[in-house]
């Protein structure tokens, strides 16, 4: 009814003025004036945000950063390479194993399943599910399975595999999106020349959603880099003063460091912590604008 | 799409029968490892629920399931600690809600300026902008709920807030959201047939009105989903309040308070080494537990949600 009366009494006050669009009423402009608010606090947050990490962490952005290792004692030359050297290994092999699982599956659910079937609505669900699952339950995951069970411990695989489970959801959305803007035609011609399934997917409709693919891996490992939660289980909180070794080497990342930095009451360590974020902020943004580049450079437009 | 699909298979059929000495055995190896792929994604749930559950049940045995649930002290490295989950989840909640209340009408009032009022290159500069938010790593929010907010802002408003607390962990994880909810309800309003509004227009509504009369009780579900993924969201979050809102279990709302949460004290206890079979030990997987059927039951009802609002326009 209100919402009737409300449009009765605008159309009583309609008239040519507001057709020539002066007439904004104030309660609309006040309303819009809101909403761009509303937009603009998460925007300057973001900026206030990184002018203060620049600001803080600026006496410390030299190269030592990268030099040096941690150091509980001269927090004046301390650095962060064991952690850089680490969040490599770790995001690696992540990689490795997320990278062709992820395409796999995606593979089978886009060009194989029968759509629609109960089965591909099981892991479509299942899939979505774990892409909300809190990353600390990955770090349980990992903990009980990993380390413990099948004894890896605290290392740099524990690490890529539990991150690897974490980021595939993500990876086989973004692979099947991929995937599914490939037209059918494409599909259709391959098949009709004799082609296999498998000759059609592999060698017709991948490359030709491998842009897409790009996109969507280097945004989720990027995520992948981020990631602290998780490894507070797998061991990367240990002070680790020396480069990774191997799979089985004990290891820290960047977020784990600054989050043992943040700890320290000395100023100086939060100085680090501040620069050591504007390396990982550095190293996140390189990817996201690979990752845009490539999605601009390659767009097909079928 | 689904008519094209049967001819085709109807072709290759015909065309394997062309040449029918030779079937494709590899083709069906492939298609199978293909398949197994697929099935790790079913394997990792399965995972997670019984490295979950076995230690769980085991804890169980030890702590009455009342105790835990209703118990309101939580000490458990104490010598005969007590297990009452009470703290951990008034902390997951407090936290949660301050999220909340600054999440919601900064997320609904982005999508709605996004979706019904920005001009096509203000969107072209925002929407990307508002996503860098959702890439910031949670642990650089936390050291600025910590460093900035706390230690910079709101000691000068209330001189008597500690240093860890709830508020600055709520609002920094408030603005964290932000970029869950917009771009869901965005996409939900996008979806709403542009006949609805032009249907409003003519009859003389201004846009305020069509926005708010129109779009968005069309797109309610698609934004009642977004809001259910945020809430789940700052649930699970560890990093922020583990850094910025303190270590003790208080079973408290005085959001100037330091607060443990379920997700932090997982993080305490597991960082440190614990023995496998100690009762410490298990009681990580019984609160990981607790989070995930919390979670869960959120993401399930949401993604439920999503599905409608697609089936009603698409």
């Amino acid at each position: 009814m209100s919402t009737r009366q409300s449009l009765e009494d605008q159309t009583q006050s309609f008239s040519p003025q507001s057709l020539s669009g002066k007439g904004t009423p104030l309660r609309d402009r006040i309303f819009m004036w809101a909403l761009f608010l509303a937009l603009a606090v998460g925007v300057f947050t973001l900026a206030v945000l990184l002018i203060y990490v620049t600001v803080k962490g600026w006496p410390r952005l030299d190269l030592r950063l990268i030099t040096n290792m941690p150091s509980v004692r001269d927090p004046e030359n301390a650095g962060a390479q064991s952690a850089l050297t680490g969040s490599i290994w770790v995001i690696a092999f992540t990689a490795l194993i997320a990278l062709p699982m992820g395409i796999m599956a995606a593979l089978y659910l886009e060009e194989f399943a029968r759509p629609n079937s109960k089965f591909q609505r099981f892991i479509e669900v299942n899939i979505q599910n774990l892409a909300a699952v809190p990353s600390i339950v990955y770090g349980i995951l990992g903990l009980a399975v990993f380390a413990r069970a099948l004894a890896l411990g605290q290392s740099v695989i524990t690490a890529s595999m539990t991150l690897a489970l974490l980021v595939l959801p993500v990876i086989i959305i973004s692979t099947r999106e991929a995937l599914r803007a490939v037209p059918r035609s494409i599909r259709d011609g391959s098949l009709a020349l004799g082609a296999t399934e498998w000759q059609t997917a592999y060698r017709q409709t991948l490359p030709a959603a491998i842009p897409g693919i790009a996109t969507g891996t280097i945004l989720a490992l990027s995520r992948a880099i981020g990631e602290a939660a998780p490894l507070l289980l797998l061991g990367a909180v240990s002070f680790i003063t020396f480069n990774p070794d191997g799979v089985l080497s004990n290891y820290t990342t960047m977020p784990i460091q600054i989050f043992n930095w943040t700890k320290e009451s000395r100023e100086e360590f939060q100085i680090l912590a501040a620069a050591t974020i504007v390396l990982l902020l550095v190293i996140l943004l390189a990817m996201n604008f690979i990752a845009i580049w490539i999605r601009n450079r390659t767009q097909k437009r079928w | 799409m689904s008519t094209i699909n049967p001819d085709v298979t109807a072709l290759t059929a015909a065309a394997n029968s062309l040449r029918q000495s030779k079937p494709h055995y590899g083709e069906r190896v492939i298609r199978g490892l293909l398949l197994l792929a697929a099935v790790v994604s079913v394997l990792t749930t399965f995972g997670i629920v019984i490295s979950l559950l076995i230690p769980s049940i085991e804890f169980f045995t030890e702590i009455p399931m009342g105790d835990f649930l209703f118990g309101t002290t939580w000490t458990p490295l104490f010598m005969n600690g007590e297990f009452g989950v009470l703290p951990l989840v008034s902390g997951t909640l407090v936290i949660t809600g301050i999220a909340i209340i600054v999440a919601i009408p900064l997320g609904l009032g982005s999508a709605i300026y996004l979706s019904e009022y920005a001009s096509l290159r203000v969107r072209k500069v925002l929407k990307p902008t508002l996503e860098v938010l959702a890439g910031i790593p949670t642990v650089v929010f936390g050291f600025f709920a910590l460093e900035f907010l706390t230690q910079l802002i709101l000691v000068k408003i209330f001189p008597g807030i500690e240093v860890f607390n709830a508020l600055s962990a709520g609002i920094i994880m408030g603005i964290m959201i932000i970029p869950t909810i917009a771009s869901l309800s965005e996409d939900a309003m996008a979806a709403v047939p542009s006949g609805l509004r032009d249907g409003a227009y003519a009859l003389g509504s201004t846009k305020r009105q069509t926005a708010m009369k129109v779009v968005i009780p069309a797109a309610l579900s698609g934004i009642v989903a977004a809001f259910v993924l945020g809430i789940s969201r700052a649930i699970g979050e560890t990093m922020i309040v583990t850094i910025a809102a303190g270590l003790q279990p208080q079973l408290t709302l005085n959001p100037l308070q330091g607060m443990q949460t379920m997700t932090s004290y997982i993080a305490a206890a597991g960082s440190g080494d614990l023995a496998t079979g100690s009762i410490e030990y298990k009681s990580i997987f019984a609160v990981g537990l607790l989070l995930f059927i919390l979670t869960f039951v959120m993401n399930v009802f949401s993604i439920r949600l999503v599905r409608r609002f697609r089936q009603v326009y698409q």
